[in-house]
């Protein structure tokens, strides 16, 4: 499928999710503009990120999460100085400021907040990139751990890769993610429309309370994005879920069990369909 | 000057570390502990940043500190700030992998804009502040029991207002300082027998004085003399050459049990088997493709470092599955991550380098509720399951590779070594850079290449440093831990050489490292010339032997044509990844090994490789013991459910489960854990490891070593048939199913503290031909295996063996994925039957274990009472299963779940609870039938069985592909949350499934 959108995925360094990433993405619209690449061409080849529509930062361990989700790569990219000079935080933040999208899925998105690129309304010291004022703090149990939950939707939110969708099931599979946020805390951010995504209970309403909140999240919060919706990161894996098999209950539907798309599919599909009203 | 670098929770912050020690010391332990607090440390020297550097302060705050989270202080200021009575600070010896301060010295390199000084580091640590009224004794004992294993680390403890010694030993630094002259010595070999296994002894060779006898043979020969004159070497071998035959000759690398003759005595009289290995594992796989002629699926057996199957018309799949027994039980954690991203090596090492695609994990540990004194240098069960838990969550999670599959198993044998199996399977592309993927060459001339991770002394048998071990900068040399992150660098690049085509062999450096991995590779070539002073090392200081045989990890091994060196280095560079030339490949005939250009080893390749002596083993079972009947069953069949639910082998391992990710890389179908509540066992994963198709691959073991006491045969066919039985109820097929064997026993080889030795050798014996009798029952054939022989603990003459323990583990093809079969009950009105014959096999149950003891398992030896072990009958087997295939492939199955530990019962309670829905059965008639006790029926564990439930619309299909076969209804599901079993007019059971369900989680909750 030929797509006039070319679409970033960054690999390397302990990334894991490649694979099922660029596959969704292709799915849901990337069609051929999918693009993986090694983070080492950010420093060999000066990868430039003009030709990009869309970059994912996807889900892994990057550097091991040694020091904390994310804040090695965040140093690497703060710190480590580009082929042509600058570095690849101030060419992110750039991008971002352009209007173009940009997507963490869990260490991506632990790695967008060490970045200070969500919510992205920290200080900006001399017109560099803002200073980090959200975090995703251990889980309360201390444990990593991989499971389904279901995510309430935020309709006012102006997040454009959750916009008409109600509600979905997607896994976590994560040790380090619960929101944390200084000043006025999450409950600002929630109020300000900027989490498109509480974890819910099985009423649909959003929870603080374990197993359904896998996190001890404040309010449920499961995502955050920037004010004009067109950053967002958030803790559950949507690329896990692009096809019906992935549910762990999908032998339990009825009619012919396993056909259809993934839930998942969705917030990649409205991501292309912003590009399309947006950028086409 | 050395600074720390403090991060701490800031105040108001959960400390979830800190928290969750708290609570795990507070629920095992009586030590009066109110309150723990964390912190993370980095230790390093200031002058190895060099001039104008930025002070710990900035550094800190720039780099390591979570301005939202946490707070920074330095240089012991922590101390100042937070209150405790006692501070435990946790570092690393010397030379252990110190994965976060690797990645603390990136960042800081990034920061500074160059690197650090050479041989400077960035040390990790981690600080606890313990309040409470303990003794130092106390606080000793905690750290050591709690927060730090000796093995690999350092404690510092502190007490609340002292000043001086304690509080200096926190500036230090965990050098490796290695003074001692790097030299080669010769040997020179002494004549009498006696002396040779002395000198094994000695140098830890682990060389028996036979095989030391034909090294010395070997040297004495007047040719071999001569060649070594003309090469500038002596006729005494160096210790290089020592070093490496005592690898490339070791128990683990030779396989000299499994290939030894055997002399089997037993009633029907004495035969000789002249190895195992060739008879019954490569003879069943030989025999099976025989019969099979054109539509053999295998592609490269025994031959590589993992088995290779075909899978698509583009990909072959590739599985091996290896243990890390020793290490793990030395430190759990780095032996089982270790052993998670070394089994990753092995499909990465397989013909010219496979694609991982999942993990699988099964462990054998004792009770972790131990409640007995512990022989000395034996961890608490309970550290080895976190440890090895926790193990194989960072190297399996960290590698992007998902644990699909796996179990633990419970017995006390396993006190004194736990088992730690880990296996990958892994997609080999059928065609890579135009040339058969599964092929691997080497050519006279090409370039030996290491790349990945360096080489220090972790990893090396220890000979020479076991007496530097009390020295404070001596390295640590038993164990290794794991990188998995330089692993995934590695990778990322080999991936990449492997599209160009840049080499032409690729192996793993596993056990051997260098010695055998260049040591293999040059017999493909017929020889070698290797600079062991060219090899990336951790430390200065290393000697050229050890070198050779270090087994740091993260390291493959490549032959290169010399025409694509440049373009290999210049990608390794680009890719952030270290790759030295090494040397390179010839047709010599010989190993040959320099250090700074002179010679210290030249090996005969062929007396390398076939020079060991073949052993010789008597087996001759014993007689059978002597067992108490068991006692008379209870009336109420509700409290024995309730009871075999929640032991050890049969209870839920959600909390596990949970902690490994088990779909990552998004190929999951079939996950370990499924049902309504997503909460129920699976027999088997399924994964499709190609994303735009429909084929899958479905995954399954089997392990039952309580049946070793009773019969070492039935051990291993009921190991078989689960391992099968799992992936038939799972949706596949008995055509397309392959098998791994591992083998884990006790030492069948004499010696003073080892009685019964011929009794283990025969029962080795025993499963060998089981494994191979089902295999060709079945036309599964083994694509690949590994034994593990000295699974004891020997203290003061005291010996601790394993129960003899085979894993088999299984992997089968589907053609569409999305015919795969789940175990939970779907709907109401569901027709449950059970498929396969019940016998009354109570022998080595659970029900049994539970009889003896129905209290909580706090680790003691359970009486084993009489009673026969379950017979697996592959004539009554193979038909059914056949037929359950077919079932499966007509989409006629709602649910089908494999009868195994704890036996019918169970399965009927996993089945209704994990669907959220009840059942109510009649077993008088099926019990009658069979002329059995309710207790009988309930719980024997008959191997071949399966509950499966069936939509009424599809009753009369079903029953008609079951004609003729053991296939009984015996109910409905119900909506109602209750499972009825009755007798007939007898109610045997009514229980609420949310109880059953209860007491199936309970036990392993917290873990």
């Amino acid at each position: 499928m030929s797509s006039p959108f070319k679409t970033l995925i960054l690999s390397g360094y302990g990334t894991n999710c490649e694979q099922e990433t660029a596959h969704a993405c292709r799915l849901a619209g990337g069609g051929d503009g999918v693009e993986v690449a090694h983070m080492s061409r950010i420093y060999q080849e000066g990868l430039s990120l003009d030709p990009y529509h869309f970059i994912v930062f996807i889900g892994g361990f990057l550097d091991g999460d040694d020091l904390g989700s994310g804040r090695a790569c965040a140093n690497r990219f703060r710190y480590r100085p580009l082929p042509g000079g600058g570095t690849f935080l101030e060419d992110l933040w750039r991008y971002a400021d352009s209007g173009r999208l940009m997507l963490g899925i869990c260490n991506g998105f632990q790695l967008l907040t060490k970045m200070g690129l969500l919510p992205g309304n920290g200080e900006r010291p001399a017109g560099g990139p803002p200073a980090q004022t959200v975090s995703l703090a251990k889980n309360a149990n201390n444990r990593f751990e991989d499971r389904w939950v279901r995510l309430a939707v935020e309709s006012h939110s102006p997040c454009v890769f959750t916009q008409g969708m109600t509600g979905l099931e997607l896994p976590v599979r994560h040790g380090e993610g619960r929101l944390a946020a200084q000043g006025e805390g999450v409950a600002a951010l929630v109020r300000q429309g900027l989490v498109p995504l509480r974890y819910a209970n099985a009423q649909g309403a959003p929870t603080e309370t374990y197993p359904h909140n896998p996190n001890g999240s404040p309010l449920g919060a499961a995502a955050l994005c920037n004010k004009t919706g067109t950053v967002m990161g958030l803790m559950p894996h949507p690329e896990a879920f692009w096809d019906a098999t992935n549910h762990p209950g999908w032998t339990r539907q009825p009619g012919t069990p396993g056909t259809g798309e993934g839930q998942g599919l969705a917030l990649f599909k409205n991501g292309y369909r912003y590009l399309q009203s947006t950028f086409a | 000057m050395i600074h720390r670098i403090e991060i701490s929770p800031s105040p108001g912050q959960p400390d979830p570390l800190g928290t969750a020690t708290l609570e795990r010391v507070s629920r095992f332990s009586n030590l009066p502990l109110a309150q723990v607090r964390s912190l993370a440390v980095f230790r390093y020297d200031q002058a190895a940043l060099g001039p104008n550097a930025p002070g710990p302060e900035a550094l800190g705050a720039d780099l390591f500190l979570d301005p939202v989270l946490e707070q920074l202080t330095t240089d012991g200021g922590a101390l100042n700030a937070h209150p405790f009575d006692w501070y435990v600070e946790v570092s690393f010896r010397p030379g252990v992998t110190d994965n976060v301060g690797r990645t603390a010295q990136e960042s800081v390199e990034w920061r500074l804009g160059r690197p650090l000084s050479p041989g400077h580091h960035i040390h990790s640590a981690v600080g606890y502040f313990l309040s409470g009224p303990l003794t130092q004794h106390q606080a000793l004992a905690l750290a050591k029991e709690w927060l730090a294993n000796e093995m690999i680390q350092q404690v510092t403890l502190v007490e609340q207002g002292s000043e001086g010694a304690s509080r200096a030993a926190l500036f230090r630094l965990p050098v490796v300082e290695l003074t001692r002259p790097v030299e080669t010595q010769t040997l020179a070999l002494p004549s009498r027998r006696a002396d040779l296994e002395q000198m094994s002894k000695e140098r830890l060779l682990a060389l028996s004085g036979e095989e030391m006898e034909a090294i010395q043979a070997h040297y004495a020969q007047e040719n071999v003399r001569r060649a070594r004159e003309q090469a500038g070497l002596g006729p005494h071998p160096t210790d290089v050459e020592l070093e490496v035959l005592a690898q490339t000759w070791s128990e683990h690398c030779k396989h000299k049990i499994f290939n030894a003759v055997i002399q089997y005595k037993d009633a029907q009289g004495t035969r000789e088997i002249r190895s195992l290995y060739k008879t019954f594992i490569q003879g069943a796989t030989k025999e099976i493709r025989r019969r099979l002629g054109k539509d053999d699926r295998c592609v490269s057996v025994f031959s590589d470092n993992a088995g290779v199957v075909k899978f698509t018309d583009t990909h072959h799949f590739v599985f091996k599955v290896e243990t890390h027994n020793s290490p793990s039980a030395l430190d759990p954690y780095g032996g089982a991550l270790t052993g998670i991203v070394g089994v990753n090596r092995d499909p990465f090492g397989t013909g010219r380098g496979a694609d991982l695609v999942f993990n699988t994990d099964v462990f054998c540990f004792a009770s972790p509720f131990w409640s007995h004194p512990l022989p000395p240098a034996i961890l608490h069960p309970r550290r080895i399951y976190e440890g090895v838990r926790h193990g194989v969550e960072h190297g399996g999670n960290k590698m992007g590779v998902p644990t699909v599959n796996g179990s633990v198993t419970f017995h006390p044998g396993f006190l004194g070594k736990p088992l730690v199996f880990c296996g990958t399977g892994g997609l080999l592309p059928v065609n890579i850079a135009g040339k058969p993927g599964h092929q691997k060459w080497v050519n006279p001339g090409d370039r030996i290449v290491m790349a990945g991770g360096r080489v220090g002394a972790d990893g090396i048998h220890g000979a020479t440093f076991s007496s530097l071990e009390l020295s404070e900068h001596s390295p640590v040399s038993a164990v290794q831990i794991g990188d998995p992150i330089t692993q995934k660098k590695m990778f990322d690049f080999l991936l990449e050489a492997r599209r160009l085509g840049l080499y032409n062999a690729i192996t793993d450096n596993g056990a051997g490292g260098l010695s055998s991995s260049v040591g293999e590779m040059a017999e493909a070539s017929g020889g070698a010339d290797i600079h062991l002073d060219r090899a990336p090392v951790k430390y200065p200081g290393l000697q050229p032997w050890e070198i050779f045989v270090s087994e740091s990890q993260e390291r493959m091994t490549l032959a290169v044509p010399p025409e694509h060196m440049e373009e290999l280095l210049a990608l390794a560079a680009r890719m952030d990844v270290e790759a030295a030339d090494l040397g390179s490949f010839n047709n010599s005939g010989l190993l040959t090994a320099y250090y700074l250009g002179k010679p210290v080893a030249r090996l005969d390749m062929t007396f390398l490789h076939d020079g060991v002596p073949t052993l010789r083993i008597e087996a001759e079972p014993a007689p059978a013991p002597t067992l108490p009947p068991p006692p008379t069953p209870p009336q109420d069949l509700s409290t024995a459910l309730k009871g075999v639910l929640g032991r050890l082998n049969v209870c839920g391992k959600e909390s596990m489960i949970r902690q490994y990710d088990h779909e990552v890389r998004g190929q999951s179908v079939v996950k370990p854990l499924t049902g309504a509540a997503h909460d129920g066992p699976s027999d088997a994963a399924v994964v499709r490891p190609l994303l735009h198709r429909q084929e899958g691959i479905v995954v399954s073991h089997g392990i039952c070593p309580r049946y070793s006491l009773l019969d070492a045969y039935a051990m291993a066919a009921n190991a078989f048939d689960e391992a099968v039985r799992g992936i038939i109820a799972t949706g596949g097929s008995l055509e397309h199913i392959s098998a791994l064997d591992n083998f884990c026993w006790c030492d069948p080889l004499p010696s003073p503290t080892n009685p019964d030795a011929r009794h283990k050798a025969a029962q080795l014996v025993q499963a060998s031909q089981a494994l191979y009798d089902l295999c060709l029952a079945y036309g599964v054939p083994l694509i690949s295996g590994k034994d593990s022989m000295k699974n004891d603990y020997v203290r003061d003459g005291k010996r601790i063996s394993i129960p003899p323990t085979l894993l088999v583990s299984a992997a089968g093809m589907l053609d569409d994925c999305r015919r795969a079969v789940t175990m939970d009950a779907k709907r109401p009105g569901d027709l449950v039957y059970v498929l396969g014959r019940t016998r009354p096999e109570l022998g080595g149950s659970e029900f049994h274990g539970w009889l003896g003891n129905p209290g909580p398992q706090t680790g003691e030896q359970e009486p084993v009472f009489q009673g026969q072990v379950p017979t697996v009958r592959p004539e009554e087997t193979v038909p059914l299963y056949r037929a359950m295939a077919l079932a499966t492939r007509e989409r006629v199955l709602a649910s089908a779940h494999d009868c195994s530990d704890g036996g019918l019962a169970v399965a009927l309670a996993e089945t209704a609870f994990a669907g959220g829905l009840g059942m109510t059965l009649d077993l008088g008639p099926l019990a009658q039938a069979e002329g059995l006790a309710p207790h009988e029926l309930l719980f024997a564990e008959s191997p071949g069985r399966f509950v499966v439930t069936v939509p009424p619309s599809q009753q009369a299909r079903f029953e008609k592909l079951l004609a003729g076969l053991p296939c009984h209804r015996l109910g409905t599901v119900t909506q109602g949350e209750q499972l009825i079993l009755n007798g007939g007019k007898d109610t045997w059971m009514n229980l609420p499934t949310a109880e059953l369900k209860q007491a199936w989680q309970a036990t392993l909750k917290d873990f």
